[in-house]
């Protein structure tokens, strides 16, 4: 596997690591990672990540959740085993609706929730077995890890993260995942 | 500090003018007499259908089938009496509701002191100006319509009725004008002072040296929403659910409310988004306005779920007194019945779901009015089945009223937008909300 070198920078506070990006991002770097025990806001913005499209997969997936409620509805008690719902009409699907209404919205609602977060277990890389990506147990805790790719600027780099505030400076051997 | 320019005063002005004449004129053609009424009645028949009607004639006995179309006749002529009282109350219900559900939404976010909004505290506090008229307002035409009317919104305050209703003659202790107007008068006093009171704390404290005003107002606020959730459930079975009173929902207090308070936070977010637009509210960014339209949505979709409890419940048990209520709705009120929940829900559910669209003015604008519109056939179709039953229509008696009240509402409000400054700079969460950004 081919091995590529990376800086890692520690802090300790989420401000300085926002102003720290910030200043990394006017300089040009690319930014690989950034490993933090608790979401940052607005650290996204900062480092220039492209908006998530988890809500548009969302809003299918309830979609989804929404047109198998109905067909399973339907097959199950109008077509296959019609019901008597309360004396109302049988044989129709949308003179019953109302006593659908509340099983077309759960199903809704579980199929976009549960599909939401396991895609964006998937999508943040996560998934059972996995080993962890996070290079330092100490970004579980109280400490904040930025990762940028060297390309034989060590030194520049090395100093302008310094600036920045960071506590520790490592450069790493990474194999490419 | 806002100025109320010349060419808005005409213009609510220009709305009460055309309003009253039209109320007036809807006023003049609702009496019609028997003779007149049957006429009517025998054109929309009319073709074979008269026919076959002269074929009845001769099999049943001719007295009682006279009878029975002189009492039908005399039945359709109270609906046409009714219809321009019903079209006012209607209006007035409807505006006076908007102010009404935004004092309910400055009350909480006094009470839970909230740091987002109080940038637009006075833009609250200029629509909430409205409620001692427009409550007083609707409360005289209900009275009215038992009084100097012919019982032309409560059939209950009719004495003829009640004596040959067993049902509303259990119901009198509570259902009788004098009630009625204590009731409301308590109402409406109670808004009113806290209303009065809250304002005053609020100019205070622009120029206060501590934070005793925002205590004092704090206090009086958390106070008025106990009072509130009383007073606003009973008002709706008072000015609302009465109208049919045999009928009875124990979720029409909330289902009132949900109406209200969207129907109040969309009138919030149009009238920042004009001062905006004037350049009076530079401190007002879109974050704001991100706020607003997530209120707008979430409601939207709390009227929806209690509209649907409603219904469920009442279709699901099919009890023959309960339902008459949705056959009515369903067999003579179709369109505006089913229509509203595209209004209300389907079009602001899907235009305010995506985050980004909650920002951008126009596009609340435009679901803004449709939400109001949506809620003005909401009360519409509450008193209507009621009053005017299947006579009804949304002509020149109901547009008039909407113009009527919709050019005093903007003149009340306008006037009382022009006695404060606009930013409510004493407020100690006044730079909170100003930094406030999504």
């Amino acid at each position: 596997m081919e091995s590529s070198k990376v800086i890692q920078a520690i802090y300790n506070d989420d401000d300085v690591l926002m102003a720290a990006v910030k200043k990394v991002k006017a300089e040009k770097h690319h930014i690989e990672e950034i490993y933090t025990p608790f979401p940052v806001h607005g650290l996204d913005k900062a480092m220039g990540l492209a908006p998530t499209r988890l809500a548009i997969a969302s809003f299918i997936y309830g979609c989804i959740g929404l047109i198998i409620a109905v067909l399973m509805m339907n097959y199950m008690m109008i077509s296959d085993w019609p019901q008597n719902i309360g004396g109302k009409p049988s044989f129709s699907y949308i003179e019953n609706m109302p006593a659908f209404v509340p099983i077309m919205f759960e199903l809704t609602v579980f199929f976009a929730a549960h599909l939401m977060v396991i895609t964006f277990y998937l999508r943040s890389r996560m998934w059972p077995f996995k080993k962890a990506e996070n290079p330092d147990p100490r970004t579980t805790d109280d400490h904040f890890l930025m990762e940028l790719a060297v390309h034989g600027n060590e030194k520049e780099l090395e100093n302008l993260l310094k600036e920045t505030g960071a506590v520790e400076i490592n450069i790493v051997d990474k194999e490419a995942h | 500090m806002y100025t109320f320019s010349n060419k808005l005063k005409t213009f609510s002005i220009i709305l009460m003018v055309l309003g009253f004449l039209g109320v007036g004129y809807g006023f003049m053609t609702s009496h019609k007499s028997l003779d007149e009424v049957k006429i009517i009645l025998a054109e929309e028949h009319g073709g074979s259908h008269a026919e076959e009607d002269t074929n009845n004639v001769i099999a049943v006995d001719s007295s009682t089938e006279a009878q029975k179309a002189d009492e039908h006749a005399k039945h359709v002529q109270h609906q046409i009496e009714n219809r321009p009282w019903a079209a006012l109350y209607v209006a007035a219900f409807f505006f006076m509701m908007i102010a009404l559900g935004v004092l309910a939404f400055y009350g909480i976010q006094r009470a839970s002191q909230a740091g987002w909004s109080p940038v637009l505290f006075r833009v609250m506090e200029g629509i909430t100006a409205y409620l001692l008229p427009g409550a007083l307002i609707v409360l005289a035409i209900a009275v009215a319509s038992g009084t100097i009317g012919h019982y032309n919104l409560f059939v209950w305050m009719d004495p003829d009725v009640v004596a040959n209703d067993k049902i509303i003659q259990n119901k009198s202790g509570f259902l009788n004008i004098t009630g009625f107007i204590i009731r409301g008068l308590i109402f409406i006093t109670g808004w009113s002072l806290y209303r009065y009171f809250a304002r005053k704390f609020s100019i205070a404290q622009d120029t206060a040296e501590d934070n005793k005003n925002f205590k004092k107002a704090f206090r009086i606020s958390a106070a008025f929403l106990v009072f509130y959730i009383y007073t606003e459930s009973m008002m709706s079975w008072d000015w609302i659910m009465s109208v049919d009173p045999h009928w009875f929902s124990t979720l029409f207090g909330w289902y009132v409310f949900a109406s209200m308070i969207v129907s109040g936070i969309t009138v919030i977010a149009l009238l920042a988004i004009f001062l905006k637009a004037k350049g009076y509210l530079e401190f007002v960014n879109d974050s704001h306005l991100h706020d607003l339209a997530k209120y707008m949505f979430g409601f939207s979709i709390f009227w929806t779920y209690l509209w649907f409890s409603q219904f469920m419940l009442i279709w699901y048990a099919n009890i023959p007194e309960e339902v008459t209520y949705f056959v009515t709705r369903i067999e003579d009120f179709n369109l505006p019945f089913f229509g509203m929940l595209i209004l209300n829900f389907v079009f602001p559910f899907l235009l305010l779901m995506n985050s980004d669209f909650k920002r951008v003015p126009w596009f609340i604008v435009l679901t803004g009015i449709v939400v109001l519109l949506g809620h003005y056939i909401d009360i519409f179709v509450m008193i209507m089945p009621a009053t005017v039953g299947d006579r009804w229509f949304i002509g020149i008696p109901e547009i008039s009223s909407v113009l009527f009240f919709a050019g005093l509402f903007l003149f009340i409000i306008f006037t009382a937008l022009t006695k404060a400054p606009l930013l409510a700079k004493g407020n100690p969460f006044i730079k909170e909300s100003e930094n406030f950004h999504y």
